[in-house]
């Protein structure tokens, strides 16, 4: 009976879990749109908050992506002949998977945790209560910039892991291993094709706002997580909740769009 | 008592998981009194202010704010009735992104299209009245607690509130420190004439401000009267209240008490 | 030296990130945001099996554009060619699709015509030799060696 009870009891808890983060989703959504419009400075913020800050690792990750992609794909495609081809391989797995799925799982590291945290301890100090109090929206004052932030950041950084990874892959291929350096390019502009540009597009869209979505419903919600969401273990509960459940469908959604994409 | 209470708890009940922790609540409150609701910690005096607030919907009962049924009504009304209220959270709750000015101006900026150089001047006014002069460019996580609470009450009462909340005004304060937040409530009370709400175990000096005591104790408000007959009431469980925060500490002061 | 300032971070990465964008897009995705700086050519085969939207078009093995439709009209394909702006086609050019390789990729060949007048944007090449079907040649090659018995 005991047993039953858990299932019935967790069972709730998660219908409701998904309910409460999809009305939280609907509502940030209308507050994105409708005026009155937030301020531009608060969105500025968060753009460096996301973006700007995660430059460096997003750059650092995506060279040595490039870079080891350069030389699998040479050593593997040269039992083939067919060195030539690498420029457009490296370019096509950073386009189409890697760079949106590697930037995306940054960004969760990165600002995810970071966002999460700060609105967990906002929600624990009764900061969103008073801004509630005060008649504020918390889903438009603190919500709505970061949601812009993500959904703007997140191509963004997604196109400067793709540039970087694509010169990295150049820098081991052809400076390191001796591709033609000509074909290199040339391949990658043949083969690249724009629906290749626009499913990365697409899949980093879908994913900011997956990240911004599930990392701030969590802390928004860290009063009502299962195993009690006040103090200190409260929030580094939903954080770590956070990264895991944002970076696993990340990877769950990138079948998915990719499924649908093709 | 005849007039109208501005805001009314009927059968207010609430639970979370098992522990019924409100078991029907009955408190009216008055416009331009100061009602203290007193209790042990932790037995829900703060969750009665967030039913009153609207940030918690009771599994039972209803609250009338203004006459109206804060859960029943939209968003939009919600939004109205909140804008005459005010509230000092229990640990000020100001925004550790933001500092001192700009916290007391965020209701302002974001409620009001007063221009930038008005904001200045109510700001300053405000924290002026707090005795909070030269902290405007300080953040929270520099400010002591009596500070922040300070500002926190700057930050409620700047668009001047019908009624004013005090979540725990005093707690963790030493007493020139919750001394000094009485004289701040006091002078504000007597210039902006809000209603107040406290609630606070800081007995028995609360009862000096207090028009009305409530004592809320195993789930329900035993009564709610003026301090004189709080101190003298017949009902078991207030004067056990009485006797136990404003007795004796010493057992040999209880002992020459007694004939 | 002075930290930067929000603003002046957020222009930035704003600016770094379009360009990689930008490069992404027109470089690689063949997005042409000033305009186009090709023009249309349509053309009509009796098979285009193979040629895919996106093959080239080439003249003396020069890249001159790209296909970027292929549809059925009338029981013939209906093909249209973007051509660089540059290069002129004369009326009596003869367009046939070629494979690079025995098994490569299927791309257009334009063997230039003597006329004087060009194709205009949006005309019509006239001239045009159909893909050739390799299975076809070689069914064909041995039911003649077959009937030559």
């Amino acid at each position: 009976m005991n047993a039953i009870e858990t299932l019935g009891d967790r069972t709730l808890y998660y219908v409701n879990q998904i309910g409460r983060m999809g009305i939280f989703l609907a509502l940030v959504c209308v507050s994105v749109v409708k005026p009155p419009y937030y301020k531009i400075s608060y969105v500025t913020r968060q753009i460096y908050l996301i973006g700007a800050l995660s430059i460096f690792v997003i750059a650092f990750t995506g060279v040595f992506t490039g870079m080891v992609l350069g030389l699998q794909g040479y050593t593997t495609l040269r039992k083939f002949g067919s060195e030539g081809f690498l420029g457009s391989a490296v370019a096509l797995s950073l386009i189409r998977e890697l760079g949106p799925v590697l930037t995306a799982l940054m960004v969760t590291g990165r600002a995810g945790s970071a966002i999460c945290a700060e609105i967990g301890i906002m929600r624990n100090s009764e900061q969103i209560d008073a801004l509630e109090c005060m008649a504020i929206d918390p889903h438009k004052y603190i919500m709505a910039p970061r949601y812009i932030a993500a959904i703007v950041s997140m191509p963004l950084l997604t196109a400067v892991f793709d540039v970087v990874g694509i010169f990295g892959g150049y820098l081991i291929g052809v400076v390191l291993l001796g591709a033609n350096e000509g074909a290199y390019f040339q391949s990658m502009y043949q083969n690249v094709e724009y629906a290749d540009i626009s499913m990365g597009f697409i899949k980093s869209l879908c994913f900011g706002l997956l990240v911004v979505w599930i990392c701030t419903a969590k802390g928004y919600f860290v009063h009502l997580e299962r195993k009690g969401g006040f103090g200190a273990e409260g929030v580094s509960r939903a954080t770590t909740n956070a990264v895991v459940l944002a970076s696993v469908a990340v990877l769950v959604f990138d079948y998915i769009l990719t499924s649908l994409l093709l | 008592m005849t007039m109208d209470p501005l805001i009314q708890l009927i059968d207010v009940r609430k639970r979370f998981g098992t522990q019924e922790v409100l078991k029907g609540v009955n408190l009216a409150i008055y416009a331009g009194k100061t009602t203290v609701i007193v209790g042990e910690s932790g037995k829900g005096k703060s969750l009665i202010l967030k039913h009153i607030l609207g940030l918690v919907r009771p599994d039972g009962g209803t609250v009338l704010v203004f006459g109206k049924d804060i859960n029943a009504i939209g968003r939009k009304e919600l939004k109205e009735i909140r804008s005459y209220f005010g509230v000092l959270f229990q640990n000020a709750a100001l925004f550790d992104s933001m500092n001192v000015f700009d916290n007391v101006a965020l209701p302002l900026r974001e409620r009001t299209k007063r221009s930038e150089a008005d904001i200045k001047k109510i700001v300053g006014e405000t924290l002026a009245l707090m005795d909070m002069t030269d902290s405007d460019e300080k953040y929270p996580a520099q400010l002591s607690g009596g500070m922040r609470k300070r500002v926190g009450l700057a930050r409620a009462l700047v668009l001047n509130p019908k009624v004013v909340f005090f979540d725990e005004p005093t707690t963790g304060l030493d007493v020139a420190k919750s001394n000094e937040i009485y004289r701040v409530f006091y002078r504000t009370q007597a210039k902006l004439g809000y209603t107040a709400v406290i609630v606070s175990h800081d007995v028995p000096k609360i009862f000096k401000l207090a028009d009305y005591v409530a004592l809320l104790h195993d789930g329900v408000v035993q009564d709610c009267l003026t301090p004189e007959d709080f101190q003298t009431s017949t009902n078991d469980i207030i004067r056990d209240f009485v006797e136990k925060t404003m007795g004796h500490i010493y057992d040999s002061e209880q002992m020459e008490a007694t004939p | 030296m002075n930290r930067l300032s929000i603003e002046t971070a957020v222009g930035l990465f704003l600016i770094f990130g379009l360009a990689c964008l930008a490069y992404l897009a027109v470089k690689l995705g063949d997005v042409h945001l000033f305009g186009s700086d090709r023009y249309v050519v349509k053309a009509r085969f009796a098979n285009v099996s193979g040629l895919k939207e996106g093959s080239s078009v080439e003249i003396a093995g020069v890249s001159v554009g790209k296909v970027s439709r292929i549809s059925l009209d009338n029981y013939q394909a209906f093909v249209e060619l973007l051509i660089d702006r540059g290069i002129k086609i004369q009326e009596d050019a003869i367009a046939s699709i070629r494979t690079q390789g025995i098994i490569g990729d299927k791309y257009i060949k334009i063997s230039p015509g003597g006329a004087e007048e060009y194709i205009p944007p949006n005309g019509v090449l006239s001239e045009t030799e159909s893909a050739v079907d390799i299975e076809e040649l070689i069914s064909k090659y041995i039911f003649e060696q077959k009937a030559e018995r």
